[in-house]
């Protein structure tokens, strides 16, 4: 397992998501969120909201027309639907993350692989769950960052998330730009390879 | 001055305003619909619900119901129409973009493509479109990017961004800043190349080209003709749309669109289960 750099900081969290679990939690501004994908290739969808005003949200959009691509880097910043930095992908040991591949969902599964897979697991539950205990509904879900997912759009526009890129232990940390809640569903999917078909535990370390 | 105030009584002010009636501006509904003045092919007035031109900048929204007809015509080949589409009847069911994508294993919408909901199902088809592509990545514009590129990106001045005329046409349907998701971009196609660059063709595109939605469930559409966030030009770059409604029947079940793909075939199930009542 290749070891990642020391964080700067005093580590203030350091907790194991368990495989398919939400995760919720407050990172303030200056600290780093590091999250490392402990067997590889297990997708980490992620939100967050403005600790002040959770009206501000991450917006895919405004992150990906600022960069003008479609992967989040290292180097990439993570902006808000007013166009705010939030968070700066300070390192990562994987080439590039997801961003238009969105959260899976009960619903979305019926059309993507039929209607067996309704009663699933699902990213949105998660996150519906995990948000519920802040007061925030359906209607605060967006599109979200999936970390250590690999979504490629080839040349004539075809899409899908395909086998992964990253690999037990790599990692990737996000600086708090402000001070943001962090919302995150350790993907349950089991019909595609954005977790290689086995949903497995993520490490989440807060230091700063 | 010389010449009398004609608004200085109550009475006065009433024969001023009502002078008013009849006047036209290039930006502007056409009531009632039924006079409209550029019907679709085959359309008759009676079936128009709606015909709107909404000028560079501007914004419009609009309930729909199921089985009506959406056309947008980009006048003047400048137009960039940012999208917002709700469930009219529980607006917490909205467009989700990435599932739109996702489900269909494309980047790229065009004719024959389906806008889906956060609920796996079928909001609107695409049954005409004659552009060269739109935009599912790079959303609307904000004050700050409008600021950046005009020097000032307020609703109130001369250069509104598309997140702001979001908000007021949202506003109108009770909804607020929280109900604005992540939007489709007509008629400024953005591709993506293979190291992830997107990349907008901002035109200008010949004039006239346009879309047509169906509407598969009863919908509140939201339109923002902004410059798209990535125009690269120093000037506001943006020419005024026209929106046509007519009434048309629900989708058959041997419907072409609807039995294109399987995963689209399951998202029409789950809208007749919607409304299975």
């Amino acid at each position: 397992m290749p070891t990642p750099p020391p964080l700067s900081g005093a580590i203030v969290h350091d907790e194991v998501v368990a495989a398919r679990a939400p995760w919720i939690h407050r990172v303030n501004q200056g600290q780093t969120l590091r999250i490392v994908d402990l067997e590889g290739n297990q997708a980490v969808d992620f939100l967050m909201y403005a600790a002040e005003d959770d009206a501000e949200r991450y917006s895919a959009q405004d992150t990906i027309a600022a960069q003008r691509n479609i992967f989040l880097r290292e180097g990439s910043t993570l902006l808000s639907n007013e166009g705010r930095p939030m968070m700066r992908v300070s390192a990562t040991a994987v080439a590039y993350h997801d961003t238009i591949g969105g959260a899976c969902s009960c619903e979305s599964n019926t059309l993507r692989y039929g209607h067996h897979t309704k009663s699933q697991h699902a990213c949105v539950d998660n996150f519906l769950v995990a948000n519920a205990t802040q007061g925030r509904g359906k209607r605060d879900m967006v599109s979200n960052v999936n970390w250590f997912m690999n979504v490629p759009v080839e040349a004539d526009g075809a899409l899908g998330i395909v086998d992964g890129i990253s690999a037990p232990g790599l990692y990737v940390d996000l600086e708090a730009l402000m001070d943001v809640t962090v919302v995150v569903s350790n993907c349950p999917q089991i019909n595609n390879p954005c977790n290689g078909f086995n949903p497995t535990p993520v490490r989440m370390i807060v230091a700063g | 001055m010389t010449s009398a105030s004609q608004t200085a009584d109550p009475k006065s002010a009433r024969d001023h305003a009502r002078a008013m009636a009849g006047m036209r501006a290039a930006a502007m509904p056409t009531l009632p619909a039924s006079a409209a003045r550029d019907l679709p092919p085959g359309v008759a007035g009676g079936d128009m619900l709606w015909e709107e031109t909404i000028a560079a900048g501007g914004y419009a929204s609009r309930q729909l119901s199921r089985g009506s007809r959406l056309r947008l015509v980009d006048l003047e080949g400048d137009a960039c129409v940012s999208l917002l589409v709700f469930n009219a009847e529980r607006p917490v069911e909205r467009l989700n973009i990435a599932d739109t994508l996702k489900v269909q294993w494309t980047g790229y919408l065009g004719e024959g493509r389906l806008l889906l909901s956060d609920m796996g199902r079928v909001l609107a088809s695409l049954v005409e479109d004659t552009s060269e592509g739109h935009d599912g990545f790079c959303g609307a514009s904000n004050q700050a990017s409008n600021a950046r590129k005009y020097g000032d990106g307020f609703n109130h001045g001369a250069h509104p961004n598309a997140r702001d005329r979001f908000t007021l046409g949202v506003a109108k349907f009770g909804l607020g800043r929280r109900d604005i998701h992540p939007c489709l971009n007509l008629f400024k196609p953005v591709r993506v190349a293979q190291g992830g660059e997107a990349m907008v063709e901002i035109g200008p595109h010949p004039p006239g080209r346009h879309v047509t939605l169906r509407a598969e469930m009863d919908l509140i559409v939201v339109l923002a003709n902004c410059p798209h966030v990535l125009d690269p030009r120093p000037e506001y770059g943006s020419t005024s749309v026209r929106a046509s409604a007519w009434r048309g029947p629900v989708t058959p079940p041997d419907d072409p669109i609807r039995n294109a793909t399987p995963e689209g075939q399951r998202a029409f199930l789950n809208v007749d289960d919607y409304y299975a009542r």
